[in-house]
């Protein structure tokens, strides 16, 4: 119990327990170009609000059982190209992403023009 | 042939009694663990409010002033969480129907 | 002439959102060339609710019930995949009692699962009495999960911190009694699926999807151990799979009927996995106890029903999390299902669509 109260006080300085690199959005296509000639998939991509106006982009690639995380950091209004030239299938993530957060994303290979989710209110979760 | 085993389960079907109970003629048996609705034994209840504060979809409404609780059984989702929280044990979850919409207004108990 | 003949010959087929053979909706516009189809475009959404957005209204503890409430066959997965990445997040270490319950319950939602498959694809070649057969046999199972946690599919027995009922050893024993009878009548089914010749000639060399391309269209689960790569989740160990002794299933030909023979088999190895569960069961507690707020993210994967989910919590030490995304199974496969629809017949689209077991509840949350 002791233990884990002082984890919880400690937030900073505990071990990261997933990997996570934290890169510029400008370089996201060298990376995730060289991610893909070394024979990782892409698993998911995933978009958080972590303030007014602050975004953070997550993208998990795997290999057999391993896996590993890049993150980008965006303000609103700025737009992230876009990775469907190295993985096709990242275009059901990205069109998402566009759907209920906002985000522009440039140069997908299916632009679903923001009609992939049916959603009442136009950007709900931004 | 291969539809040989198909045609003794066919045939065994064709001669057994149904496998569907036509309710509500016959009787839906419930197992004791069930989660059917909720029921309140109103004269031990001491009318706290820690039930509406933790139910998570806001069915239950208590007013200390009028000697009330009131539950609306089709805004309930069964978890028990008023069931383990209430200090009294007063709230018990019953293993029966949880009611048709038309005919299931708010259930409400009044203290003497 | 010979351009403007081909031009007559495409047409442009909607199929769904309401379809007989759907259980939910999704809409497809299937472009056809003489009944042959070319291309599929998919339009998702019709069942969106924004579950992800109840974060910031329900605390850490009351969102498992949400996360719980995504899907109704799935439904103890996510909420156990949720509660793990807490528990992770949190370093909470639950004892091994609780491990071995949850491992029990997700086989015997994969078992129900999978008999719900076999019947929907019996219904979707029109075999409607192996769909009634197939359906009466998961009533059994059913009857063992109401026994058990009082829920037929939103069981709501996991919380952050372990589980909140326990189960008694008379409870056990029934469930092995019953788990020995349904095997014998499941032999008589799944015999039917495997030999029966109208069977055969519907589901054998249809809607191939070769092994690198299932890779690279990011597949899970059993659609893409049907083509033959070896991965499956719960080989890593999370929850009591680390102690129990079983190999992922595999097969070859990459067709529907190499998708319904890996579900077959997963079905009997889900019997034998709660067999052993219930031999290894420890004694002891079910739950630790929870102080405080969790802070950090983790990401967690486990084995569904239908494939690879991953759960992503993020949380920043108040009792409202950040961020909760959970990726589906279903989510993943769509790519892989307009792969193997190219160059089909419009009768076999239905079936085709039912192989990679679609969940779409919990496609668009």
């Amino acid at each position: 119990m002791s233990e884990q109260e002082k984890n919880t006080k400690e937030g900073e300085e505990k071990e990261p327990l997933m990997d996570i690199k934290e890169i510029e959005k400008e370089t996201l296509l060298d990376e995730v170009t060289r991610i893909s000639f070394d024979n990782w998939r892409l698993i998911q991509i995933c978009a958080t609000k972590v303030g007014e106006e602050q975004y953070e982009i997550l993208y998990t690639f795997g290999k057999g059982y391993q896996w590993k995380n890049l993150r980008i950091h965006l303000k609103k209004g700025e737009a992230v190209s876009s990775i469907t030239s190295v993985y096709e299938i990242a275009y059901l993530y990205e069109n998402e992403i566009h759907d209920l957060y906002g985000i522009h994303i440039d140069m997908l290979n299916y632009d679903f023009g923001g009609k992939l989710f049916r959603t009442g209110v136009q950007y709900p979760f931004a | 042939m291969a539809f040989l085993p198909y045609v003794g389960m066919a045939l065994k079907n064709l001669f057994s009694k149904p496998a569907t109970e036509s309710f509500p003629a016959g009787e839906r048996e419930y197992t004791d663990r069930y989660r059917g609705h909720i029921e309140n034994d109103i004269e031990k209840c001491i009318l706290c409010g820690n039930c509406q504060r933790n139910c998570p979809s806001g069915a239950i409404k208590v007013s200390k002033a009028d000697f009330t609780w009131e539950i609306h059984p089709f805004s309930c989702v069964q978890c028990s969480k008023c069931v383990e929280v209430c200090p009294v044990k007063c709230l018990s979850m019953v293993n029966s129907f949880t009611g048709i919409p038309s005919r299931s207004p708010a259930r409400r108990r009044q203290r003497s | 002439m010979a351009v403007n003949n081909n031009a007559k010959k495409i047409s442009v087929v909607p199929f769904g959102p309401q379809h007989p053979v759907l259980p939910e909706p999704i809409h497809l516009d299937l472009v056809l060339k003489d009944e042959k189809v070319v291309y599929a475009l998919p339009s998702i959404g019709f069942v969106h609710r924004g579950l992800e957005k109840l974060v910031e209204k329900r605390d850490y503890e009351q969102f498992v019930l949400i996360a719980e409430r995504t899907c109704g066959i799935c439904s103890f997965g996510h909420g156990m995949g949720y509660v793990e990445a807490i528990e992770k997040i949190m370093n909470l270490d639950i004892p091994p009692r609780a491990k071995f319950l949850r491992t029990m319950w997700a086989e015997l939602a994969r078992m129900h699962n999978h008999l719900m498959w076999l019947g929907l694809q019996a219904d979707a070649f029109g075999f409607e009495s192996l769909f009634m057969e197939c359906w009466r046999l998961r009533e059994k199972v059913l009857d063992m999960l109401e026994l058990t946690t009082g829920g037929r599919v939103i069981f709501s027995v996991n919380k952050v911190g372990g589980l909140r009922k326990d189960v008694t050893p008379e409870m056990l024993e029934q469930i092995l009694h019953t788990i020995d009878d349904l095997e014998k009548e499941c032999r008589v089914v799944t015999d039917t699926f495997l030999g029966d010749p109208d069977v055969l000639s519907r589901m054998k060399g249809v809607g191939v999807l070769t092994p690198g391309r299932a890779e690279e269209l990011g597949c899970c689960g059993p659609f893409l151990r049907a083509s033959g790569v070896k991965r499956d989740c719960r080989m890593l160990g999370y929850e009591a799979y680390g102690e129990l002794k079983f190999e992922p299933i595999v097969s070859y030909d990459g067709d529907c009927y190499a998708r319904c023979v890996v579900r077959i088999e997963e079905l009997y190895q889900s019997m034998d996995l709660v067999r052993q569960c219930i031999a290894k069961m420890p004694g002891g507690d079910i739950d630790v106890k929870v102080k405080g707020n969790p802070n950090g993210e983790y990401m967690v994967r486990i084995e569904q029903p239908r494939g690879e989910a991953l759960y992503y919590v993020k949380a920043n030490g108040t009792r409202f999390l950040t961020r909760y995304r959970n990726r589906t199974p279903t989510y993943a496969n769509i790519p892989g299902l307009i792969e193997t629809i190219k160059g089909a017949e419009l009768a076999d689209v239905a079936m085709m669509i039912l192989t990679i077991d679609p969940c779409i509840s919990c496609t668009e949350r």
